[in-house]
């Protein structure tokens, strides 16, 4: 399976081209960019590990790509998602978040149910890599 | 000069309510009401006997005004415009009347009673033809009397974990009879396919072909399995639309205890009701959407009702997430600039007046947060670029038929709109021209999804081209470059 959060899930994966061209519009709009990686990708893990802090003062593009490579190369094996942020009054709040790197095998998430009185299940969602420890979830 | 105190009638305009002087308060409401007179009326005599009915006059003269501090409690139309243009139709001009309403006037945070005030009494007043309640401005001190979005534009995108792009959704067709086994069945096909939410229709709330509780369990086992196959958070709007308070608030707790992120009112439920149910969804963490059910018998005639802006403000006072607010381009009135304004009132903090956008007046909604409009009706993975041009990204686009109704199934109906969305904002984040390029974006988009290549030969070429009864006053004019 392929797991679908981020902006652009939809789309085939971006090349570093494509990559850049996202970094400079969120650049433009004065939007400062982080790197985040997990191998939890459950869909409420907010707390993706931080690649650094966000880069506020970084206003060059490829100076952007060149964290995302170095964030990819060091977690091959893990999710990888560049944010953009808007600190604008207001908004202040996340405004692009899309994923640009992810294992080569994605197992996908068990749907646990239990079963309760009147027909009530309480399901549950379980990502299959969560069952290896931190770090040695995909291969 | 008559005798202000003489037992008898006359006019309102003498009576205090019509004070061309009178420089509005920062702490006033005000209004603007399109007004139409009856023949020999004249417009200041209208505007003063709006201004008298919806405060504290009535017909005739009454001593017991002497008892108090009558002057403060009265409204005061302060000013009359002709429309442009409206002389001669049919007989009679349009003015557009302003009138300012003392802040004492009102209880606060209370819809019902700034509705019951504003526009209780005065429109079956026959000295008028017609009465349009065009715009109000909210001080900041009445604002902060209400609790506003039970969450908010922001709080919906970190709850959801959805950032960049429109939201999607559908509405589950047909509206009425599916089984709720079938209607799970529709819920989880379009959630699978990319969809964010599911949505019940207006008037799906308990009926005999499916009672509101299996509808809800169904509902929710899709809701999970979609989660499950995409690793998104995803949602269906629980309609818990009903006969009383008691019964919303059961079904609403029922949802919430299925880990429902959202739940959905009527407009049709009521002021009142609306406000207890924005309350009840913030202490419960659960999203509010409403549907204006019913709002296009006094929305949308030009010259008799309450302008949806009107509307749209009420709403986000009262405290929903979600409003239906309409689309430009598909089946349901909405002329671009209006939209435009709505759109505006909903998600802006501060709104600056724009005849354009039929904004009469400043409106600083001092932090309170933004309200997520909801485009539906009519719309299809074909209008994809106007569809961002005109309503921006905070925003739900719905596609009902234009997901269901797709020839591979649901869900590839579903796909087909994400692709073309995700596609749209990778080419405006790029600097693309999309609007002009719009059609050539999604073709190139089609190349690699054959679930929009056959939407787009389905959809492609249906548009909605009819003329909106409910327009501007004031046009823009074309400047020659």
């Amino acid at each position: 399976m392929r797991i679908t959060q981020g902006t652009f899930s939809y789309l085939p994966d971006f090349t570093d081209e494509e990559i850049e061209a996202q970094v400079q519009y969120a650049l433009d709009n004065g939007w400062p960019l982080s790197v985040e990686f997990t191998d939890d990708p459950h869909p409420r893990n907010n707390l993706w590990e931080m690649w650094g802090l966000p880069m506020f003062d970084l206003a060059d593009a490829a100076g952007v790509l060149y964290e995302v490579n170095e964030c990819r190369k060091a977690y091959p094996d893990h999710y990888v998602r560049l944010n953009a942020y808007d600190a604008r009054y207001g908004r202040q709040t996340t405004a692009l978040s899309f994923i640009v790197s992810r294992p080569a095998d994605e197992p996908g998430f068990r749907l646990d149910r239990q079963e309760g009185p009147g027909r009530l299940v309480r399901f549950s969602i379980h990502p299959y890599a969560l069952d290896r420890p931190k770090g040695d979830r995909y291969q | 000069m008559t005798d202000r105190w003489a037992a008898g009638v006359i006019p309102y305009a003498e009576m205090g309510y019509w004070e061309p002087d009178y420089e509005p308060k920062p702490t006033d409401v005000l209004c603007a009401f399109r007004i139409t007179p009856q023949p020999g009326v004249p417009p200041e005599e209208a505007g003063a006997a709006v201004a008298g009915e919806s405060s504290t006059a009535t017909w005739t003269v009454v001593w017991t005004d002497r008892l108090t501090d009558h002057e403060h409690y009265q409204a005061k139309c302060y000013r009359v415009d002709p429309v442009p243009g409206s002389a001669g139709q049919q007989g009679e001009g349009q003015y557009i009347a302003y009138i300012a309403y003392d802040l004492d006037l009102f209880e606060e945070g209370s819809i019902a009673n700034l509705t019951s005030s504003i526009i209780g009494n005065v429109f079956g007043f026959k000295a008028l033809k017609a009465l349009r309640l065009e715009d109000m401005r909210i001080p900041s001190h009445y604002t902060k009397t209400f609790q506003g979005p039970a969450h908010g534009i922001v709080m919906e995108r970190e709850y959801l974990n959805k950032y960049g792009r429109p939201l999607l959704g559908a509405t589950t067709k047909p509206k009425l009879g599916l089984s709720a086994r079938n209607y799970g069945r529709v819920v989880y096909e379009a959630l699978r396919g990319g969809l964010d939410f599911t949505k019940d229709d207006e008037n799906i709330n308990s009926q005999p072909f499916m009672r509101w509780r299996d509808r809800f369990l169904h509902c929710i086992e899709a809701v999970n399995r979609a989660q499950a196959e995409t690793g998104e958070v995803k949602g269906h709007y629980m309609n818990v639309t009903a006969a009383t308070m008691e019964d919303m608030y059961e079904r609403a707790e029922f949802a919430r205890d299925l880990g429902s992120v959202i739940i959905m009112i009527d407009l049709t439920i009521g002021y009142t009701a609306i406000q207890s149910m924005a309350k009840w969804a913030r202490a419960n963490g659960v999203i509010l959407h409403l549907h204006r059910a019913g709002h296009g018998t006094y929305t949308r005639q030009k010259t008799h009702g309450v302008s949806f802006r009107v509307i749209a403000k009420w709403m986000r006072l009262a405290g929903v997430d979600h409003i239906h607010a309409g689309t430009v381009v598909g089946k349901l009135e909405g002329d671009p600039n209006m939209v435009a304004g709505y759109y505006d009132t909903l998600r802006l903090n501060k709104v600056e007046p724009d005849p354009v956008k039929g904004l009469y007046f400043e409106q600083d909604w001092a932090s309170m947060p933004g309200c997520m409009p909801v485009a539906s009706g009519g719309i299809h993975a074909g209008q994809m670029h106007q569809l961002l041009h005109y309503l921006g990204e905070d925003v739900v686009l719905q596609f009902g038929g234009g997901t269901i109704g797709h020839p591979m199934g649901i869900a590839a109906g579903a796909t087909a709109n994400r692709v073309a969305l995700e596609a749209m904002i990778k080419a405006r984040n790029e600097g693309r021209d999309y609007l002009t390029e719009g059609e050539e974006i999604l073709k190139a988009a089609a190349q690699r999804s054959r679930e929009l290549d056959v939407a787009l030969a389905t959809w492609g070429d249906i548009t909605f081209n009819y003329a909106s009864t409910d327009t501007p006053d004031v046009l823009e004019t074309p400047v020659s470059v």
